[in-house]
């Protein structure tokens, strides 16, 4: 099965696991951040999860994103026990059970959660 | 043992015309003239980054413009922690005998230097360069988000990081060098111009010019007697995705170390002098540190605890928030101040005892920790 992953422009959140200690992690890498065991598994995130904080950004930092402001990031933690950054509708606040689809920002992929 | 000797700061805000040499220049010749040092008596420079000057070299660079030939000499770069940080590692160098006399400085026209927005995307870059930036990420809002959880978990509110805002310029009010002099209301912070909820513009720290700088010796140069008595660190992540929870971070650890060096208790202190980025950044630390409970630094702002004049004076040059931020300079303005204090040179601002002073600089997003303990004895 091919991984889909936002920053390969796919419509899918990739996270990675460790086959000897069993940790769960989000920025990948060739090795376990905990254990240091090579060859992580890389898995496909359902892309559900939990808002665990957020922030409506009126302030852009380029004028290519001042068009798409205010925008709300958010931090969520996937189902699968892993945290990431993403963008989701603003009416969304902590503790909201939400899911991701996949939307352009400034010619970039991103991952977009709505509340479920 | 290691004694700062002598400080210098240069006002902040807009100095056009000057560069980071100039900068770190000025701040460098008043500290040498505060340490009673000429510039043979350096033997040790470390110094920060400035990202309107990015060098491979910036120490040598500067040595060679200022005119200092040290045996030691190199910069580092820890973000907002780097001017704490220069202070431990050169607290632990006179101590270890590697310099007599180390100059620690720093200085940046971070504010006309660039545009705004390449300071602000230059700033961002803290962030993570595939997971988060992309995402339009700014350091407003890495810290809008650790304040909503904060805000959730602790149950503080927009009205008490008005607080610390009004706190802070009620301090630089009384500085000539601040950036910010007009006093402000909680009215006018709420009011302030929204930028990454809930931070509002008068919650965040200003972009400035600025230098600031100070000698560490291994033995007294002239009548001050201010030590470094203890330091810390802890680093618990980089990026605000990655962090193991967004309301306990490294400061804690990082003063117990420092603490346990100098053999006091944080509430020990009567002066402190912690960073302040935003407001929910001095909000986090002085409570993760215990110099206020869970949620109550708003109040004690409010009862006037943290005034000149109160129970535990802090940032009495009106903080990155108001006096300014220069990059590296910025946090060891709140170092030059906590000398001034401590040798009774605050003028209007003095503190009516301030002899034990703990010092917490953090970078990043709450990633990288550094404290420090100076007493005057």
């Amino acid at each position: 099965m091919t991984i889909l992953d936002w920053t390969q422009s796919g419509d899918g959140i990739a996270y990675q696991t460790c086959s000897a200690c069993q940790s769960v992690w989000y920025f990948h890498r060739s090795f376990c951040p905990d254990c240091g065991k090579g060859e992580p598994v890389i898995r496909q995130a359902s892309g559900a999860g939990t808002v665990h904080a957020r922030t409506l950004v009126a302030r852009a930092p380029t004028e290519e994103l001042r068009a798409h402001a205010p925008y709300l990031i958010l931090l969520v933690d996937a189902e699968e026990g892993f945290r990431l950054m993403a963008h989701g509708d603003p009416a969304l606040q902590i503790g909201d059970k939400v899911r991701a689809r996949f939307t352009d920002l400034a010619g970039r992929k991103i991952p977009y959660f709505e509340k479920i | 043992m290691s004694f700062i000797t002598g400080v210098g700061l240069t006002p902040f805000g807009k100095h056009p015309g000057k560069g980071t040499l100039d900068l770190m220049s000025e701040a460098a010749a008043a500290a040498l003239v505060d340490a009673h040092l000429e510039r043979r008596g350096i033997d040790g420079l470390v110094c920060g980054y400035s990202t309107t000057m990015p060098h491979l070299m910036l120490s040598t660079v500067f040595a060679e413009h200022f005119g200092l030939k040290p045996q030691y000499a190199h910069a580092i770069q820890l973000g907002g922690a780097t001017g704490f940080a220069m202070a431990m590692l050169a607290h632990h160098l006179v101590e270890s005998g590697v310099a007599k006399n180390i100059l620690v400085v720093a200085g940046e026209n971070r504010l006309t230097g660039q545009s705004r927005d390449s300071a602000i995307q230059t700033l961002a870059q803290v962030g993570h360069p595939v997971y988060e930036v992309p995402l339009g990420a700014t350091i407003p809002a890495y810290y809008g988000l650790l304040a909503s959880r904060y805000m959730r978990e602790y149950g503080s509110s927009e009205l008490d990081f008005a607080e610390l805002a009004v706190l802070m310029r009620r301090h630089a009010c009384m500085h000539p060098g601040a950036q910010f002099r007009e006093p402000i209301t909680t009215d006018a912070v709420l009011a302030s111009k929204p930028i990454a909820s809930p931070l509002k513009l008068l919650d965040c720290c200003p972009v400035s010019d600025g230098g600031a700088a100070f000698v560490i010796s291994r033995e007294r140069t002239n009548e001050f007697s201010v030590r470094i008595r203890g330091t810390g660190q802890a680093h618990t992540h980089q990026h605000v995705s990655a962090a193991p929870s967004l309301t306990r971070f490294g400061a804690a650890a990082s003063v117990a170390k420092a603490c346990d060096a100098a053999g006091i208790k944080p509430r020990d202190a009567d002066y402190a002098a912690i960073y302040d980025s935003f407001t929910i950044t001095l909000t986090i630390l002085l409570e993760e540190i215990g110099l206020a409970p869970r949620g109550g630094a708003g109040k004690l702002a409010r009862d006037g605890h943290f005034n000149h004049d109160g129970k535990l004076p802090l940032n009495t040059h009106g903080g990155l928030l108001s006096y300014g931020h220069c990059g590296v300079g910025g946090a060891m303005a709140h170092l030059v101040e906590t000398h001034k204090q401590l040798t009774g040179r605050a003028g209007n601002r003095q503190a009516k005892k301030a002899s034990l002073a703990l010092l917490h600089g953090d970078g990043g997003v709450l990633s990288s920790h550094v404290s420090l303990i100076v007493s005057s004895s």
